[in-house]
Formats: C-alpha cells, sequence, structure tokens
C-alpha cells in the first residue's frame, strides 16, 4: 500500500481495507482516515511514506495518552484477572507469575475458577511451572468468592508479596455471573485493596471487544487490559475502540502458549505490528 | 404526507403500515421501550440502528426505488455489517449483490422501498447463510468419525461435550477421545465433561505436552470399532491458523482417522481474522462443517457470514452457553436478523400484512378523522389482532428486548382481548354506534350477556371514551397529554419498572445531546405526528399509551417516529 510512488484514491481504499481488516472497526478506520486526509492536504505531500509515517504517528499518539506501568505497590499486591471464556486468563496466569518470580517476587495464585472443568488443574500447572504456590478450593464449585478470600489471607500470613486470582470465564451478558465477580472483589476489599483488575482480551475479537470492556469495568472495576493471541494473524486493532471508550490501558502482551510469552505493553511496538 | 395525486396509493400503503406496527406495538410505549432498548444497545455502535432507521425515514415517502436511494441505505447496511466483525471482503460482495438486486427488482407492493431493501439484505444473508443446510452426515458402516479443530479457547472441549450429550440424547453412544495434549489439562477436563455428558472417554495418555495425539486419534478409532461404540467425538488441540507445525499435526489426525465430519468450532466473538483463521483451517484440515460458540454473549457475530462467504462450507451447530445442554441446530434466519441487528421486524411486517384488511383499516382512520370512532370499529381492530395470531410470540419478536420488556410480554393476557370482544358482542348496534345511551338497565344486561360484572363494564367504556377522545387529538395532529390514565388493556406489566431506570440510565451518558434531542422530538411531536397516529388508530389501548409515550425519553420517541414513518 504504502510502495506506490504517489498517493491515489487506491492508496486511501487500501489503507481502509488495511484498518478494517485490522479490527479497527469503521468507526476509527474513518476517523482515522479523514485526519490523515487532512494531514496530507495540510503538508502537501503525496509521498506513500510520509502517509505511513503520519498513520504510525497519529496511532501512537492516541496509545501514548494510557499509562501502561502496572501498579503493585501494595503487599501483598492483589490482582484480580477477569475475562469471557477462552480469552486465556489461566495461561495469563501462569505467565505473569513467572514474569514476577523472574523479578525477584514470591507469588501465589488462586484457583477462584471452580466452575470450568479441570480449571483448577489447569491453573496448577501453570503455576507450578511459574514458580507459584496455589490455593485450590476445597470442594467442587466452592463459592469462588472464598477461595480468593483464602488465597488473600494465605498471601498475608506466609509473607508473599503478589497474589494473582484467576476467575472463571463469564460472558459480559450473564447478570448473575458478572454479580459474583462485584461480590469476589468485594470478600477480597475486606482483607486488602485489590492493586489490578486485569481484563483478558483475546486479540481475535471484534467489535464485541468494547461491550466486554464495559460490562467488565461495571462489575469488576477493570484497571487494565491484557491482549493475548497475538502471536497468530490477528491483529487486534479493536484495543484502540476499547482504550479510547474506556480510558483503560493496556498493560501486559502474550503472544504465545510458553511460559515466557508474556511482555509489558509498548505503544510504538504494538502500533508497528499493527500497520507495519 | 402525500402531496398530489400519485402518490395517493403510498399514502394509502403507508396508513396500513403504520397502522400494523401500532398495533403489533400493542401500545406505542411498549414500542418506544422496544426501539428504546434496540437504540440503547445500539449506543455504543454509534446508534447505528438509528440511523438506518432515519436512512429508512427518508425513503418512505417515496414509491420507487432510485440509484441513489439504494446506496444511502446499502451504505448503512455496510456499516452495520462492519460493525457485526463481517469480513470487508465478503461485505463488499454482498452489498454490491443487495444493491443489484435492489434495483433490478420489481418494487413491490406491500413493502416501502426502505424496507424493501432491508427485505432483500434480510433473504440475502438467510440465503447465504442458510443455503446447504444440513445434519450431521453419519458413515454407513459404524463408527461415525467427528473430528473437532480450531483456534485456542474456541469451545471445542465443551463442545465435544455438548455434542455427546446431544449424540446419546438421539440414541447413539459416542466415544470421546482425548487428543488434546497441548493444553494443561485439557485431557481432565474432557473426562469431566464426559462423565457429566455420560459418554466414555478414551484417554490414554496424560497429556501437558506428553503423548503423540495422532496415535491417541487411531487408536480411539480402534477402541471404538471394538466396543461397538457407533460415533466418536477426536478433541483437538487449539491451534492458530498461522502455526504451520500444529496445523501440519491436525492434518495429520485427519489423514490417520478419515473422519465422516470435521467441525470447525468458532467462537462467534471474533472479528476480521475470522477469514484468515477459516481459510487456513480449510487448508489444513478441510473442515465439513461449522459450528458457532458462545452465542449467548451479545457479540452479532458476522464470522458467520465470513466463514460462509469465503470457505462455503455450512454452519451447522450454535452453541449458546456453559451448560452441556445448550447447544442447537444452526438457524440462518436467526442468524441474520442477529447480524443486521433488526430483530424480526420483518416477519412482523409480512404478518401484519396477512392480517390486516386494508379497507377496514382505512374505514377506521376515516372515522377517526370524521369524530365517529364507535365501539363498532373497536370491535373490528380488536378482532383483526386477533386474527394476528398469537399476540405473545408476535410481541416476542421485536429485536433487543429488554428484561421489562420481556415482563411485560411475559404478563399480556390475550384473554383480555376476547373480555373485550364478548363486552361489545352483547351490546346492540345502537349501543356500538352510540355508547352514550348506555345507562344502568342496559349495561346490566350487557354484564350478563358478556358473563362479566358491571364495574368491568363501566371500566371498559372509560377506557375506551378516553381512548377515543385521544385518538381523535392525534387524528387532529396534536399530541394529547393525559397523565393518570388507566392501564392498557392486558397489559399488566409494572410502568414503574420501566421508569426504574436501566434502559435510561444508560442513555443519561450525555445529557447535552439527550436534551437536544428531546426538544427535537417535542418539536415533532406537535407539529407531525397527525397523520401517523391517525393511520394507527386501534382503540382501547392508546389510553395508557400517551402517558407512556411521553414519559419516554427523546431519542425513544424520535426512533419511534422514524419507525412509524413520521418525516422528522
Amino acid at each position: 500500500m504504502f510502495a506506490r510512488e504517489t498517493i491515489t484514491e487506491d492508496t486511501w481504499d487500501d489503507l481502509e481495507t488495511a484498518l478494517i481488516t485490522a479490527d479497527f472497526g469503521p468507526t476509527i478506520t474513518e476517523e482515522v482516515i479523514d485526519s490523515l486526509r487532512a494531514d496530507v492536504d495540510r503538508f502537501r505531500t503525496d509521498d506513500p511514506r510520509d502517509l505511513q509515517r503520519m498513520l504510525r504517528e497519529r496511532l501512537e499518539e492516541r496509545f501514548a495518552q494510557y499509562d501502561p506501568t502496572l501498579n503493585l505497590k501494595e503487599r501483598p499486591a492483589v490482582v484480580l484477572v477477569v475475562g469471557v471464556n477462552g480469552v486465556g486468563k489461566t495461561t495469563t496466569i501462569g505467565k505473569f507469575a513467572k514474569f514476577l518470580t523472574v523479578r525477584g517476587q514470591s507469588v501465589i495464585v488462586g484457583a477462584a475458577d471452580t466452575f470450568r472443568a479441570a480449571a483448577v488443574e489447569q491453573l496448577a500447572t501453570w503455576a507450578e511451572r511459574g514458580g507459584a504456590s496455589i490455593i485450590k478450593p476445597e470442594r467442587e464449585g466452592q463459592d469462588p468468592a472464598s477461595v480468593a478470600f483464602q488465597t488473600v489471607a494465605a498471601a498475608q500470613q506466609q509473607g508473599i508479596s503478589m497474589c494473582l486470582i484467576d476467575t472463571a470465564g463469564r460472558l459480559q451478558t450473564k447478570g448473575g455471573l458478572m454479580d459474583e465477580l462485584s461480590k469476589v472483589r468485594r470478600v477480597i476489599e475486606k482483607q486488602a485493596p485489590v492493586s489490578e483488575v486485569l481484563l483478558v482480551l483475546d486479540a481475535t475479537t471484534g467489535q464485541n471487544g468494547v461491550s466486554q470492556a464495559e460490562a467488565f469495568i461495571e462489575h469488576a472495576g477493570v484497571t487494565g487490559l491484557v491482549i493475548t493471541k497475538l502471536d497468530g494473524s490477528a491483529k487486534g486493532g479493536f484495543v484502540l475502540a476499547v482504550q479510547e471508550r474506556t480510558g483503560l490501558p493496556i498493560k501486559l502482551i502474550g503472544q504465545g502458549e510458553g511460559i515466557d510469552d508474556l511482555t509489558g505493553f509498548t505503544g510504538h511496538v504494538f502500533v508497528q505490528q499493527l500497520v507495519g | 404526507m402525500s402531496t398530489g395525486g400519485t402518490h395517493e396509493a403510498s399514502g394509502v400503503l403507508r396508513g396500513e403500515l403504520q397502522h400494523t406496527d401500532s398495533v403489533y406495538n400493542l401500545g406505542r410505549a411498549s414500542a418506544c421501550r422496544l426501539l428504546g432498548t434496540i437504540d440503547s444497545t445500539m449506543a455504543a455502535f454509534g446508534s447505528l440502528s438509528s440511523r438506518l432507521t432515519e436512512t429508512l425515514a427518508k425513503l418512505r415517502t417515496k414509491g420507487r426505488l432510485s440509484a441513489s436511494d439504494v446506496d444511502g441505505t446499502v451504505r448503512e447496511i455496510r456499516r452495520a455489517l462492519l460493525e457485526a466483525d463481517v469480513s470487508l471482503d465478503v461485505v463488499k460482495d454482498f452489498t454490491a449483490n443487495v444493491r443489484e438486486r435492489a434495483l433490478g427488482e420489481e418494487v413491490s407492493k406491500a413493502l416501502n422501498p426502505a424496507q424493501q431493501v432491508v427485505q432483500i439484505v434480510n433473504d440475502e444473508l438467510v440465503r447465504i447463510l442458510g443455503q446447504d443446510q444440513r445434519r450431521i452426515e453419519f458413515a454407513k458402516q459404524p463408527p461415525t468419525v467427528i473430528m473437532l479443530a480450531g483456534l485456542q479457547g474456541a469451545g471445542k472441549t465443551t463442545l465435544a461435550g455438548k455434542l455427546a450429550k446431544w449424540l446419546a440424547g438421539e440414541g447413539h453412544t459416542p466415544l470421546l477421545v482425548a487428543a488434546d495434549l497441548q493444553r494443561p489439562n485439557a485431557v481432565n477436563q474432557l473426562q469431566v465433561v464426559g462423565e457429566r455428558a455420560g459418554a466414555v472417554v478414551y484417554a490414554p495418555e496424560p497429556g501437558n505436552g506428553v503423548g503423540d495425539p495422532v496415535k491417541v486419534a487411531k487408536a480411539g478409532v480402534k477402541l471404538a470399532q471394538q466396543r461397538q461404540h457407533d460415533v466418536v467425538i477426536i478433541d483437538t488441540a487449539g491451534r492458530l491458523g498461522v502455526d504451520a507445525e500444529l496445523m501440519k499435526q491436525a492434518a495429520n489426525i485427519r489423514k490417520a482417522v478419515n473422519p465422516d465430519e470435521v467441525l470447525f468450532v468458532i467462537d462467534s466473538m471474533i472479528g476480521q481474522d475470522a477469514v484468515a483463521t477459516a481459510k487456513a483451517f480449510q487448508e489444513g484440515v478441510d473442515f465439513t462443517g461449522v459450528v458457532l460458540t458462545k452465542l449467548d454473549g451479545d457479540a452479532r457475530g458476522g464470522a458467520a457470514l465470513s466463514i460462509r462467504g469465503v470457505t462455503g462450507k455450512p454452519i451447522m451447530f450454535a452453541s449458546t452457553g456453559e451448560g452441556l445442554d445448550e447447544f442447537e441446530p444452526f438457524h440462518p434466519d436467526r442468524m441474520a436478523s442477529r447480524i443486521l441487528d433488526l430483530g424480526d421486524i420483518l416477519t412482523l411486517i409480512e404478518q401484519a400484512q396477512k392480517a390486516f384488511d386494508e379497507d377496514e383499516a382505512r374505514a377506521s382512520a376515516e372515522a377517526l378523522m370524521n369524530d365517529t370512532y364507535s365501539l363498532e370499529d373497536f370491535l373490528k381492530q380488536l378482532q383483526q389482532m386477533r386474527k394476528a395470531s398469537n399476540m405473545k410470540s408476535l410481541l416476542s419478536m421485536f429485536p433487543g428486548q429488554s428484561k421489562q420488556m420481556k415482563e411485560a410480554v411475559e404478563n399480556f393476557d390475550e384473554a383480555q382481548l376476547v373480555r373485550y370482544e364478548a363486552i361489545i358482542q352483547s351490546m346492540t348496534p345502537v349501543e356500538r354506534r352510540q355508547s352514550k345511551i348506555l345507562n344502568g338497565s342496559r349495561r346490566l344486561r350487557i354484564a350478563k350477556g358478556a358473563g362479566v360484572t358491571v364495574t368491568e363494564i363501566n371500566q371498559f367504556m372509560k377506557q375506551f371514551d378516553g381512548a377515543a377522545k385521544q385518538m381523535r387529538t392525534m387524528a387532529k395532529g396534536g399530541m394529547p397529554n393525559m397523565p393518570g390514565m388507566a392501564p392498557m388493556p392486558g397489559m399488566h406489566s409494572s410502568k414503574k419498572a420501566k421508569k426504574g431506570a436501566p434502559v435510561k440510565a444508560k442513555r443519561s451518558g450525555n445529557p447535552a445531546k439527550r436534551a437536544q434531542q428531546e426538544a427535537a422530538a417535542a418539536q415533532a411531536g406537535q407539529g407531525k405526528q397527525g397523520s401517523s397516529f391517525g393511520g394507527g388508530a386501534f382503540g382501547g389501548g392508546q389510553t395508557a399509551d400517551a402517558d407512556e409515550y411521553n414519559a419516554l425519553t427523546g431519542d425513544d420517541q424520535a426512533t419511534l417516529q422514524k419507525m412509524l414513518g413520521n418525516k422528522q
């Protein structure tokens, strides 16, 4: 698209295609293209490379408005991980545990996904790989809030610095399950403040991501986003819409099934992958 | 509305449509609530339905589709499809098709031009989604082998359980094979799911990276032959389309077991990547059918269309919850209206047209205009309403229903219509035409004849008088304001619940904009409501409606007006 000699209508068409295909959604795509057209007019350029640079700058600007730093100053720093089904919450916790232990922190994870079959075992395997201890429910179908409570209590007793709590996946439209999440948070807060509530979003998600974020903010007070499965062919452009609609920063990026495939978020790298 | 002789025909047509609209809405308030709900859910997406209805409203007065009319509507539809995550290429082909058909087709007498475009879009969607609709093909020589494949987190393992339970219910003896040896404890999960589904699980390897899935799959099929299981379901690891190695592994499993069905399991929330992924899986494992999961969420599920458009493979099942029973054969028509997010409005229009006699509708409207609206007219309308089949099912066709609306629909008492009919039928023709002459003794006779109490007759008459008066006002172009009127017949919903804000709270986001819209709607309300409301006349229920109508926010009113065809 940027390899042409001059900027033509085809360039704009291609740009639109590229943005839509990257899941930016029709609204943001329109906005971006309109503002780029204005810029191109203003600077009187017809070099596609200028256009590419402006596009990158514009997107970076938009991402740079949010602070991607994790807030883990409390001791224990309680992190609640939430999201819809199958986005990679458990996997993210495993990788995040490793991420933290490598940086010299002690980590305990709480298996508060007491609903899905074998979720506890799955988390146990990840905890082991990540070098974290784990609090499991005492019986099947135990109230997730009580598991979360026990995990925070154990962290306090044993002087563990990081406390990660896994929750069951739930679609944002399920009122009862969303209320359950509010309860988990409430119960934890009786003991210790919650440092971060991370919403895990699957990069393959389309425009539904915004609806997910809004519902989870309302019920769980989300403080940051984790984007997973960015190693696939999906670009995850919808996160820009999510950020701008909700003001939530992206804090972590998941790029594979390996234990080390989790990194912090850097705007320009992300944009580079989005638009080249 | 219509300005000249040439427009007369379309004017009548319009009147009829408005008429039917309002009857189905069973009180404008319900409709407002409904439309308001669509509108508020759509608010997140720049109020698509509102923009679409706006486009439609502009076209409403025209009798014929011009190229620019079609383009306007098609543009909105393009956007709607993109918001629904339909892939861009598919959208382009699709809208080009729609455009061509819309311009080429005879203008239908039954629908106005804009509705016709939507109808074409809907038809096309259903056609594409529903082509080659088919069920699982069982092998002539059992066992039938079904292999599941898809991205991580699409819901393969859960689906394996659902499929097993469903098949067991149909009299089959499924065997689940745990060939996902990648994800930690996927094997355990399948065992638990299998137990819940009452199916046998074959899991020779512990998983977590240990074992060869190809071997496991092969051995599973062999075991099924030995133990006389007639269906084998092979759960495989989730893999990304770009992961060549894992894709090759999936292809190897396919080669080794030669499945009768390879089901591609895909999350309905997926975005534009659906195409790339579907292509990769088509090349990798050449799936034979598609399963859409997580349809109980609020994603519009445009991926369904993309995948059909790109691969041509049929969508066979829809998965709608975490319970093992929440699974059903795919319904193309439901998916079509979900993607467009217009509910079954078209079905409503169709049914309404069948049920309503145009002449009678016109007569009622005329009666209203001439101040002669009587119980006889009301009776005719009641009978038409009942002819329109089951009210509840009709009401439930509205798109984007809120909790309150569902409740109201649930509480709607069809028997009440029958009682009203009985009351009117117990009157003499003179009484029906001149309700003023109804004195105590006449009322007692009617009560006996209809099998109700005199109190009920009194209530009914009070409602009717109020309604007739109100409708006359509206027919003349005013907006009546009648607080504290009786609730509409049969609708025992609590108005309070509605006012209890969930819908409104959501839309309170931008007060400035709302105020503006409210003002605009109020203006429109005073000016031009007359004709549409007159056309849509239908008795009793209206009393409470104006009250509720006024209680609605400006957005709701505006949207409703648009849907009812009023020029703004």
